[in-house]
Protein backbone atom coordinates (compact mmCIF):
# COMPACT_ATOMS: atom_id res chain seq x y z
CA UNK A 1 0.00 0.00 0.00
CA UNK A 2 2.75 2.11 1.30
CA UNK A 3 4.68 1.54 -2.41
CA UNK A 4 1.60 2.32 -4.51
CA UNK A 5 0.74 5.74 -2.44
CA UNK A 6 4.28 6.62 -3.35
CA UNK A 7 3.84 5.87 -7.17
CA UNK A 8 0.76 8.18 -7.40
CA UNK A 9 2.35 10.41 -5.17
CA UNK A 10 5.57 10.83 -7.30
CA UNK A 11 3.73 10.93 -10.50
CA UNK A 12 1.41 13.19 -9.33
CA UNK A 13 4.10 15.80 -9.09
CA UNK A 14 3.69 17.52 -12.61
CA UNK A 15 4.99 20.73 -13.46
CA UNK A 16 2.93 23.63 -14.45
CA UNK A 17 3.65 26.63 -16.43
CA UNK A 18 2.55 28.95 -19.21
CA UNK A 19 2.62 27.43 -22.40
CA UNK A 20 3.99 29.80 -25.08
CA UNK A 21 5.26 29.95 -28.42
CA UNK A 22 8.11 32.01 -29.58
CA UNK A 23 8.77 33.00 -32.98
CA UNK A 24 10.83 31.71 -35.45
CA UNK A 25 14.35 33.06 -36.18
CA UNK A 26 14.75 35.95 -38.46
CA UNK A 27 16.69 34.66 -41.76
CA UNK A 28 20.05 36.04 -41.52
CA UNK A 29 20.73 36.26 -45.40
CA UNK A 30 17.05 37.91 -46.06
CA UNK A 31 16.60 41.30 -45.54
CA UNK A 32 13.93 41.63 -42.91
CA UNK A 33 10.49 42.51 -44.67
CA UNK A 34 9.82 45.91 -42.62
CA UNK A 35 6.01 44.71 -42.28
CA UNK A 36 3.88 48.02 -42.11
CA UNK A 37 0.86 47.69 -39.09
CA UNK A 38 -1.58 49.91 -39.22
CA UNK A 39 -1.32 51.83 -35.96
CA UNK A 40 -4.88 51.14 -35.30
CA UNK A 41 -4.26 47.71 -35.13
CA UNK A 42 -1.62 47.76 -32.75
CA UNK A 43 -1.76 48.12 -28.80
CA UNK A 44 1.30 48.42 -27.30
CA UNK A 45 1.60 46.86 -23.58
CA UNK A 46 4.63 48.42 -21.64
CA UNK A 47 6.35 47.52 -18.42
CA UNK A 48 9.06 49.77 -17.28
CA UNK A 49 11.79 48.77 -14.62
CA UNK A 50 9.29 49.28 -11.23
CA UNK A 51 7.23 46.78 -13.27
CA UNK A 52 4.03 49.30 -14.07
CA UNK A 53 2.40 48.54 -16.74
CA UNK A 54 2.04 51.39 -19.45
CA UNK A 55 -0.79 50.29 -22.27
CA UNK A 56 -1.57 52.13 -25.69
CA UNK A 57 -4.06 52.11 -28.54
CA UNK A 58 -5.27 54.64 -30.45
CA UNK A 59 -7.86 55.84 -28.04
CA UNK A 60 -6.05 55.46 -24.90
CA UNK A 61 -2.63 55.64 -23.25
CA UNK A 62 -1.79 55.61 -19.72
CA UNK A 63 -0.23 53.51 -16.96
CA UNK A 64 -3.09 50.99 -15.94
CA UNK A 65 -3.53 48.67 -13.11
CA UNK A 66 -3.10 45.23 -14.20
CA UNK A 67 -6.93 44.17 -13.23
CA UNK A 68 -8.21 46.23 -16.29
CA UNK A 69 -5.76 44.55 -18.87
CA UNK A 70 -8.07 41.28 -19.76
CA UNK A 71 -11.03 43.35 -19.76
CA UNK A 72 -9.34 45.96 -22.36
CA UNK A 73 -7.29 42.94 -24.26
CA UNK A 74 -10.77 41.92 -24.87
CA UNK A 75 -12.34 44.37 -25.96
CA UNK A 76 -9.87 45.29 -28.22
CA UNK A 77 -9.57 42.18 -29.73
CA UNK A 78 -12.92 41.89 -29.93
CA UNK A 79 -13.94 45.34 -31.55
CA UNK A 80 -17.90 44.49 -31.74
CA UNK A 81 -19.13 47.71 -32.46
CA UNK A 82 -16.15 47.82 -35.82
CA UNK A 83 -14.97 50.88 -34.29
CA UNK A 84 -12.36 52.56 -36.04
CA UNK A 85 -10.38 52.76 -33.59
CA UNK A 86 -10.02 49.67 -32.91
CA UNK A 87 -8.55 46.66 -35.24
CA UNK A 88 -9.82 46.66 -38.61
CA UNK A 89 -12.26 43.88 -39.60
CA UNK A 90 -11.98 41.23 -42.58
CA UNK A 91 -14.55 39.07 -44.01
CA UNK A 92 -12.89 35.01 -43.88
CA UNK A 93 -13.60 31.92 -44.67
CA UNK A 94 -13.28 29.52 -41.67
CA UNK A 95 -14.46 25.96 -41.89
CA UNK A 96 -17.29 25.09 -39.85
CA UNK A 97 -17.92 28.85 -39.10
CA UNK A 98 -18.25 30.14 -42.29
CA UNK A 99 -17.78 33.73 -43.36
CA UNK A 100 -17.11 36.13 -40.32
CA UNK A 101 -15.71 39.10 -39.63
CA UNK A 102 -12.15 39.16 -38.07
CA UNK A 103 -9.84 41.27 -36.53
CA UNK A 104 -7.00 38.56 -37.25
CA UNK A 105 -4.36 41.51 -38.40
CA UNK A 106 -4.07 43.23 -34.91
CA UNK A 107 -0.89 42.84 -32.77
CA UNK A 108 -0.52 42.59 -29.29
CA UNK A 109 3.18 44.44 -28.37
CA UNK A 110 4.35 43.94 -25.23
CA UNK A 111 7.73 45.22 -24.09
CA UNK A 112 9.63 44.89 -21.06
CA UNK A 113 12.77 47.02 -20.17
CA UNK A 114 15.83 44.81 -19.01
CA UNK A 115 15.11 45.48 -15.50
CA UNK A 116 11.92 45.00 -15.30
CA UNK A 117 10.65 42.41 -12.93
CA UNK A 118 10.02 38.81 -13.82
CA UNK A 119 6.75 38.33 -12.34
CA UNK A 120 5.66 41.41 -13.82
CA UNK A 121 6.00 40.21 -17.35
CA UNK A 122 4.94 37.02 -16.16
CA UNK A 123 1.38 37.91 -14.49
CA UNK A 124 1.39 40.13 -17.93
CA UNK A 125 1.76 37.30 -19.92
CA UNK A 126 -0.58 34.99 -18.00
CA UNK A 127 -3.68 38.16 -18.09
CA UNK A 128 -3.40 38.08 -21.99
CA UNK A 129 -3.94 34.50 -22.62
CA UNK A 130 -6.43 34.65 -20.09
CA UNK A 131 -7.98 37.38 -22.15
CA UNK A 132 -7.80 35.20 -25.57
CA UNK A 133 -8.87 32.36 -23.23
CA UNK A 134 -11.98 33.78 -22.21
CA UNK A 135 -12.64 34.99 -25.67
CA UNK A 136 -12.10 31.81 -27.37
CA UNK A 137 -14.62 30.23 -24.62
CA UNK A 138 -17.46 32.86 -25.58
CA UNK A 139 -16.88 32.21 -29.25
CA UNK A 140 -16.70 28.21 -28.48
CA UNK A 141 -20.44 28.38 -26.51
CA UNK A 142 -21.80 30.59 -29.19
CA UNK A 143 -21.23 28.57 -32.21
CA UNK A 144 -20.78 25.04 -30.78
CA UNK A 145 -22.31 25.28 -27.48
CA UNK A 146 -19.76 23.41 -25.45
CA UNK A 147 -16.83 25.16 -23.50
CA UNK A 148 -13.31 25.61 -25.51
CA UNK A 149 -11.87 22.31 -24.04
CA UNK A 150 -15.12 20.00 -24.94
CA UNK A 151 -14.42 21.14 -28.50
CA UNK A 152 -12.68 18.88 -31.26
CA UNK A 153 -9.62 19.50 -33.22
CA UNK A 154 -11.11 20.79 -35.86
CA UNK A 155 -14.13 22.79 -34.20
CA UNK A 156 -10.52 24.08 -32.06
CA UNK A 157 -9.00 24.83 -35.22
CA UNK A 158 -11.87 27.53 -36.39
CA UNK A 159 -11.76 29.21 -32.92
CA UNK A 160 -8.26 29.61 -33.66
CA UNK A 161 -8.45 31.27 -37.29
CA UNK A 162 -11.43 33.44 -35.53
CA UNK A 163 -9.27 34.71 -32.29
CA UNK A 164 -5.43 34.19 -33.23
CA UNK A 165 -3.25 35.23 -30.55
CA UNK A 166 -0.89 37.82 -32.24
CA UNK A 167 1.59 38.75 -29.31
CA UNK A 168 4.90 40.36 -30.57
CA UNK A 169 7.33 40.40 -28.14
CA UNK A 170 10.11 42.24 -29.79
CA UNK A 171 10.17 45.62 -31.65
CA UNK A 172 7.08 45.54 -33.32
CA UNK A 173 8.44 46.52 -36.78
CA UNK A 174 10.82 43.84 -36.92
CA UNK A 175 9.12 41.04 -35.92
CA UNK A 176 5.39 40.23 -36.36
CA UNK A 177 3.72 38.71 -33.98
CA UNK A 178 3.86 34.75 -34.65
CA UNK A 179 0.75 32.57 -32.80
CA UNK B 1 11.02 -37.13 16.41
CA UNK B 2 8.61 -37.06 13.79
CA UNK B 3 6.31 -34.35 15.32
CA UNK B 4 9.85 -32.29 16.05
CA UNK B 5 10.17 -32.26 12.33
CA UNK B 6 7.11 -31.67 10.75
CA UNK B 7 7.42 -28.57 13.14
CA UNK B 8 10.68 -27.27 11.34
CA UNK B 9 9.25 -27.30 8.28
CA UNK B 10 6.22 -25.14 9.19
CA UNK B 11 8.84 -22.81 10.50
CA UNK B 12 10.60 -22.62 7.84
CA UNK B 13 7.30 -21.85 5.81
CA UNK B 14 6.54 -18.89 8.43
CA UNK B 15 10.08 -17.40 7.54
CA UNK B 16 9.26 -17.28 4.11
CA UNK B 17 6.15 -15.25 4.07
CA UNK B 18 7.65 -13.11 6.91
CA UNK B 19 9.96 -11.77 4.58
CA UNK B 20 7.61 -10.41 2.25
CA UNK B 21 6.83 -7.00 3.56
CA UNK B 22 10.83 -6.51 3.41
CA UNK B 23 10.87 -7.46 0.16
CA UNK B 24 8.19 -4.47 -0.68
CA UNK B 25 9.85 -2.20 1.50
CA UNK B 26 12.81 -2.34 -0.61
CA UNK B 27 11.32 -1.99 -3.86
CA UNK B 28 9.44 1.22 -2.14
CA UNK B 29 13.10 2.42 -1.20
CA UNK B 30 14.29 1.81 -4.53
CA UNK B 31 11.38 3.76 -5.92
CA UNK B 32 11.69 6.87 -3.49
CA UNK B 33 15.44 7.20 -4.31
CA UNK B 34 14.75 6.57 -8.41
CA UNK B 35 12.67 9.35 -8.00
CA UNK B 36 14.62 11.79 -6.06
CA UNK B 37 17.90 11.25 -7.76
CA UNK B 38 15.96 12.32 -11.38
CA UNK B 39 15.92 15.68 -9.91
CA UNK B 40 19.05 17.83 -10.32
CA UNK B 41 20.76 19.25 -7.31
CA UNK B 42 19.26 22.94 -7.41
CA UNK B 43 22.29 25.66 -7.28
CA UNK B 44 19.75 28.38 -7.23
CA UNK B 45 16.71 29.64 -5.18
CA UNK B 46 13.81 30.68 -7.13
CA UNK B 47 9.97 30.92 -6.34
CA UNK B 48 8.08 30.68 -9.18
CA UNK B 49 5.40 33.41 -10.23
CA UNK B 50 1.51 32.42 -9.41
CA UNK B 51 -0.60 32.17 -12.81
CA UNK B 52 -3.97 30.85 -13.44
CA UNK B 53 -3.88 30.00 -17.33
CA UNK B 54 -1.51 27.13 -16.53
CA UNK B 55 -1.30 23.97 -18.58
CA UNK B 56 0.23 21.00 -17.30
CA UNK B 57 3.74 19.81 -18.93
CA UNK B 58 3.07 16.19 -20.95
CA UNK B 59 5.84 14.32 -22.29
CA UNK B 60 7.99 14.80 -19.14
CA UNK B 61 10.77 13.11 -21.37
CA UNK B 62 10.78 16.11 -23.69
CA UNK B 63 11.00 18.61 -21.13
CA UNK B 64 14.06 20.47 -20.42
CA UNK B 65 14.37 22.86 -17.57
CA UNK B 66 16.42 26.09 -17.19
CA UNK B 67 16.58 27.44 -13.84
CA UNK B 68 17.32 31.06 -13.43
CA UNK B 69 17.74 32.87 -9.83
CA UNK B 70 20.25 33.84 -7.34
CA UNK B 71 22.85 31.00 -5.88
CA UNK B 72 21.44 29.54 -2.72
CA UNK B 73 21.93 30.44 0.75
CA UNK B 74 25.31 27.69 1.01
CA UNK B 75 26.79 29.18 -2.28
CA UNK B 76 26.29 32.86 -2.31
CA UNK B 77 29.52 33.24 -0.42
CA UNK B 78 31.26 31.94 -3.44
CA UNK B 79 28.96 33.35 -6.33
CA UNK B 80 27.58 36.74 -4.76
CA UNK B 81 23.90 37.28 -5.11
CA UNK B 82 23.18 38.18 -8.45
CA UNK B 83 21.04 36.05 -10.92
CA UNK B 84 22.56 33.46 -12.41
CA UNK B 85 21.49 30.86 -15.03
CA UNK B 86 21.70 26.72 -13.73
CA UNK B 87 21.62 24.26 -16.87
CA UNK B 88 21.74 20.79 -15.40
CA UNK B 89 23.94 20.57 -12.19
CA UNK B 90 26.23 23.86 -13.19
CA UNK B 91 26.13 27.72 -13.64
CA UNK B 92 25.90 28.48 -17.37
CA UNK B 93 26.23 31.62 -19.65
CA UNK B 94 22.91 32.99 -21.67
CA UNK B 95 24.65 32.11 -24.83
CA UNK B 96 25.67 28.22 -23.33
CA UNK B 97 21.73 27.21 -23.65
CA UNK B 98 22.20 26.92 -27.69
CA UNK B 99 24.60 24.04 -26.64
CA UNK B 100 22.44 22.79 -23.67
CA UNK B 101 19.40 22.40 -25.82
CA UNK B 102 21.39 21.01 -28.55
CA UNK B 103 22.23 18.01 -25.78
CA UNK B 104 18.79 17.72 -25.03
CA UNK B 105 17.54 17.46 -28.42
CA UNK B 106 19.84 14.21 -28.71
CA UNK B 107 17.95 10.98 -28.31
CA UNK B 108 14.80 12.76 -29.10
CA UNK B 109 12.01 10.55 -30.62
CA UNK B 110 9.87 13.97 -32.37
CA UNK B 111 12.56 17.24 -32.03
CA UNK B 112 9.61 19.33 -32.86
CA UNK B 113 7.95 18.32 -29.44
CA UNK B 114 11.10 19.54 -27.46
CA UNK B 115 9.75 22.13 -24.85
CA UNK B 116 11.71 24.32 -22.49
CA UNK B 117 10.59 24.98 -18.94
CA UNK B 118 12.12 28.13 -17.91
CA UNK B 119 12.01 28.04 -14.23
CA UNK B 120 13.00 31.39 -12.91
CA UNK B 121 12.51 33.61 -9.41
CA UNK B 122 9.81 35.76 -9.61
CA UNK B 123 12.44 38.71 -9.38
CA UNK B 124 14.49 38.12 -11.94
CA UNK B 125 15.10 41.29 -14.07
CA UNK B 126 13.74 40.88 -17.59
CA UNK B 127 16.85 41.03 -18.99
CA UNK B 128 17.76 37.87 -18.23
CA UNK B 129 14.72 36.09 -19.37
CA UNK B 130 15.44 37.79 -22.63
CA UNK B 131 18.46 36.95 -23.44
CA UNK B 132 17.38 33.23 -23.06
CA UNK B 133 14.62 33.64 -25.17
CA UNK B 134 16.72 34.94 -27.76
CA UNK B 135 18.85 32.20 -27.91
CA UNK B 136 16.38 30.02 -27.42
CA UNK B 137 14.78 31.32 -30.73
CA UNK B 138 18.19 31.14 -32.67
CA UNK B 139 18.21 27.35 -31.63
CA UNK B 140 15.00 26.81 -33.02
CA UNK B 141 13.67 25.46 -29.55
CA UNK B 142 10.30 27.87 -30.09
CA UNK B 143 8.20 26.20 -27.55
CA UNK B 144 8.28 27.58 -24.12
CA UNK B 145 7.32 27.41 -20.59
CA UNK B 146 6.81 29.88 -18.02
CA UNK B 147 7.15 26.97 -14.93
CA UNK B 148 4.53 29.14 -12.23
CA UNK B 149 2.66 27.73 -9.46
CA UNK B 150 -1.46 27.17 -9.48
CA UNK B 151 -3.15 30.81 -7.93
CA UNK B 152 -5.79 30.47 -5.65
Amino acid sequence: MLLIFFLVTTSMDTDMGLARRLPQPPDENQEEAQVDIKSRNIMYVRLNSEGQLWMKDETFSDYVDISILRQRVKDFVRNEQNFSKWPEKHVKNIDLLGRCFVTDKHVISVQTARDTPYNAYFQVQNELVAAYNELRNELSKEKFGRTWDNLTTEEKDAVRQYYPQNISEAEPKKYPGEK
Amino acid sequence: MAGFKRKEGREMVEMNTSSLPDLIFTILFFFMMVTTMREVTLKVKFVVPQGTELEKLEKKSAVSFIYVGPPTDQLRAQMGSGTRIQLNDRYAEPKEVMDFVAAERQGMVNEGDQVISIKADQHTQMGYITDIKEVLRKSWALRLNYSASRRN
